[in-house]
C-alpha cells in the first residue's frame, strides 16, 4: 500500500507559477493517472487572467510596446509581483519601477512615468465622491484672507511630475488626431469633475503649488514655494484648473 | 413601481451577471432579466461611476453579490481586510443574496485571480466550515456556497462533492449555489453522471442556480477537457441538465454568467429569455 500523496497549497502554487515543474503528485485524473495537462488549466487561467488585467490597467503602455511585448512583460511581472489583494482594479502598482528596471527598455525612459499616469487615472476613477465648492466662495474673500486660506482637495485629485511628455504621450495614444508629443518635461493634474478622470498639463510650478496645498499649506505659503521654483508661476491659471475640475471641496480661512 | 421590500429576496426568475457596458439598456428595458449579480471585488473602490451605477441599479433590481476573492478554502486565515470590505459592501447595498465559492485563491498573501481546487477531506471540511462561520458572523447573514468546475481530482479526497457540500451546509447553516454548467464540466472531465450528481445534491438548500458557457479542450489522452470560461452561450446539454434540476428542485433564481468576450445586450438577454422559458415549464 502506498501512502496517499497530499498536496499543500504552497506546493500547488509553486508548481502553478513555474511551468518547468511537474504537476504535484496527488493530483490526478479520473483513472488515478497523473493530472498532466489538467493541471496546466490552472497555470493558464492564472497567467491569462493576470495578463488581461495588465492590458486593461495599462492600455497606453500596451500600445507603446505592442501586444506581444506587453504579454511577455506581463508574464514576467505577474510572477515577480502576483496581486497582493483581490482588488484587481488596483493591480500593477509596481509596474512603473519594474519597467524602469528592465535593461532592454532603458532606451524608453518615459515608460515608467507613463505607467504612473495610467495608475493615477485608475485611482482617480475609483476615488471617493466629493462635492466641490461654488467658485464664488473664493471670490468673496479679500486678497489677504485668500492668502491665508487652506484648500481641501477632492480625493480624486492627483499630481504627477515627469521629465517626459507623459500627457502628450497619453493623448497621442488615446485620442484620434492628437499631436505628436514634443520632447519636454510635463507636470500633470488629474481631476474628476464627474465620473471620468481628466488629465491636464500644469503650468510651470503648478505642481509645486498644488502639492504644497495637499500638504496643508495656505494659498500664500504654497505660492511662495511655487514662486521659488519658477518666478513666472501663474496662480490664477492653476487655481482655475482646480475650480474647473471640481477639485476644491472646502475652504478653511481660520488661519 | 419601486418597492424596496420586493428586493430582499432573489425571485425565481432569470438574472444576469451585470456588465457596465449594458447599463443604459438595462435601465431602459431589461426584458426577461429580473435581477442582477455583481462580483463583489469590482465594487470595492471608494466611489465614482461603479458605485453610482450600483446604487442606481439596486433601486430597481434585486441584487446578488457574488464574491470571487475571499479564498474560503485557503489553508491560511481569511484576510481580515477583505472580510471588512465585504461587510461594508453588504451593509450599504443590502443585497438579496451573498455567495462565494468552494475554492481558494490566496496563498501566502498572494492573490491568484482564479478559483483553485480543494481536496475533500475531514481536515479541509473543518477549515472551510470555520471560515464560513467567520464570514457569516462578520456580514451578519447566511451565505450561499458554489460548487466548482473540476479539471482534476485529489488522491487524498474521501468525500464526494455533493456530500461534502451538504455537510458544510448542515454544519454552518449556509445555503448552496448550484452551478449547473460546473456540474456538466466536472462530470465530463472526471467521467461521472451529471444527473447522478444532481440526484445526490441537497436541492432544498439551493438558493440560486448558475449557467454559463464553457470551452472545449483535450487532456493528455485525447479525452474531452471542458474549461469553465464564461465566454459564450450555454450549450444544449447544460440547458437539459437545468430542466432536469428544476424538475426536482422547483423554480429557483437562475443566473446567466458571461464574463469574457461579453456580447451585446440582446444576445445576453436572449439567454435570460431561454432561462425564463425553462422556468415556465416548472410547476411552482
Amino acid at each position: 500500500m502506498s501512502i496517499t500523496a497530499t498536496v499543500s497549497q504552497a506546493e500547488f502554487t509553486r508548481a502553478m507559477m513555474d511551468a518547468g515543474q511537474p504537476a504535484p503528485e496527488g493530483l490526478q485524473d479520473q483513472n488515478a493517472q497523473p493530472a498532466g495537462r489538467r493541471f496546466s488549466v490552472y497555470r493558464n487561467n492564472v497567467a491569462v487572467s493576470l495578463t488581461e488585467a495588465m492590458h486593461s490597467a495599462f492600455p497606453v503602455i500596451a500600445k507603446l510596446l505592442g501586444k506581444q511585448n506587453m504579454d511577455g512583460l506581463a508574464g514576467i511581472y505577474l510572477r515577480q509581483h502576483p496581486p497582493s489583494s483581490p482588488l484587481m482594479m488596483f493591480y500593477g502598482e509596481h509596474f512603473p519601477k519594474f519597467l524602469e528596471g528592465m535593461e532592454q527598455l532603458k532606451h524608453l525612459g518615459y515608460l515608467g512615468d507613463t505607467a504612473r499616469l495610467e495608475l493615477a487615472l485608475r485611482r482617480a476613477y475609483h476615488a471617493a465622491d466629493a462635492t466641490p465648492i461654488a467658485p464664488e466662495a473664493l471670490g468673496a474673500l479679500t486678497p489677504d484672507a485668500l492668502m491665508n486660506t487652506r484648500l481641501a482637495l477632492a480625493p480624486a485629485v492627483e499630481v504627477l511630475r515627469s521629465p517626459w511628455p507623459i500627457h502628450g504621450l497619453w493623448r497621442y495614444n488615446t485620442e484620434d488626431g492628437a499631436p505628436k508629443p514634443e520632447p519636454q518635461a510635463q507636470d500633470v493634474l488629474i481631476t474628476r469633475p464627474e465620473f471620468d478622470p481628466i488629465p491636464q498639463v500644469l503650468p510651470p510650478a503648478g505642481a509645486v503649488w498644488i502639492r504644497a496645498l495637499m500638504g496643508g499649506a495656505t494659498i500664500g505659503e504654497a505660492l511662495e514655494q511655487a514662486a521659488a521654483e519658477d518666478e513666472s508661476f501663474d496662480l490664477g491659471a492653476t487655481l482655475a484648473l482646480l475650480l474647473q475640475g471640481g477639485a476644491i471641496t472646502a475652504l478653511d480661512s481660520k488661519g | 413601481m419601486l418597492d424596496a421590500a420586493a428586493h430582499d429576496k432573489l425571485p425565481a426568475a432569470p438574472g444576469v451577471g451585470y456588465k457596465p457596458q449594458h447599463f443604459a439598456q438595462i435601465t431602459e428595458d431589461a426584458g426577461s432579466v429580473k435581477w442582477l449579480e455583481i462580483h463583489a471585488e469590482n465594487y470595492m473602490g471608494d466611489g465614482g461611476r461603479p458605485i453610482a451605477q450600483l446604487r442606481h441599479l439596486s433601486e430597481n433590481f434585486a441584487m446578488s453579490v457574488h464574491g470571487v476573492g475571499l479564498s474560503i478554502g485557503g489553508e491560511g486565515p481569511l484576510d481580515a481586510d477583505h472580510l471588512a470590505r465585504l461587510k461594508h459592501l453588504v451593509s450599504w447595498l443590502n443585497p438579496a443574496s451573498f455567495s462565494e465559492h468552494l475554492a481558494w485563491s490566496t496563498h501566502d498573501s498572494h492573490f491568484y485571480n482564479d478559483l483553485l481546487p480543494l481536496p475533500y477531506t475531514d481536515a479541509s471540511l473543518q477549515r472551510i466550515c470555520t471560515h464560513i462561520d467567520q464570514l457569516q458572523d462578520t456580514i451578519g447573514r447566511r451565505m450561499l456556497l458554489e460548487n466548482p468546475s473540476s479539471y482534476l481530482a485529489f488522491a487524498e479526497s474521501t468525500w464526494s462533492e455533493p456530500e461534502f457540500l451538504a455537510e458544510i451546509s448542515r454544519r454552518t447553516g449556509c445555503g448552496l449555489l448550484l452551478d449547473v454548467n460546473n456540474v456538466f464540466v466536472s462530470a465530463t472531465n472526471l467521467e461521472f453522471s451529471p444527473q447522478g450528481y444532481i440526484d445526490a445534491f441537497p436541492l432544498d438548500k439551493v438558493g440560486e442556480i448558475h449557467l454559463g458557457g464553457h470551452d472545449e479542450d483535450e487532456d493528455d489522452h485525447g479525452r474531452p477537457l471542458l474549461i469553465d470560461s464564461h465566454g459564450r452561450e450555454v450549450v444544449d446539454p447544460v440547458w437539459a441538465l437545468l430542466d432536469y434540476t428544476l424538475a426536482q428542485s422547483g423554480p429557483k433564481p437562475v443566473l446567466i454568467e458571461w464574463d469574457n468576450d461579453v456580447p451585446d445586450w440582446p444576445v445576453l438577454e436572449a439567454e435570460a429569455a431561454r432561462a425564463a422559458t425553462a422556468l415556465e415549464r416548472v410547476p411552482a
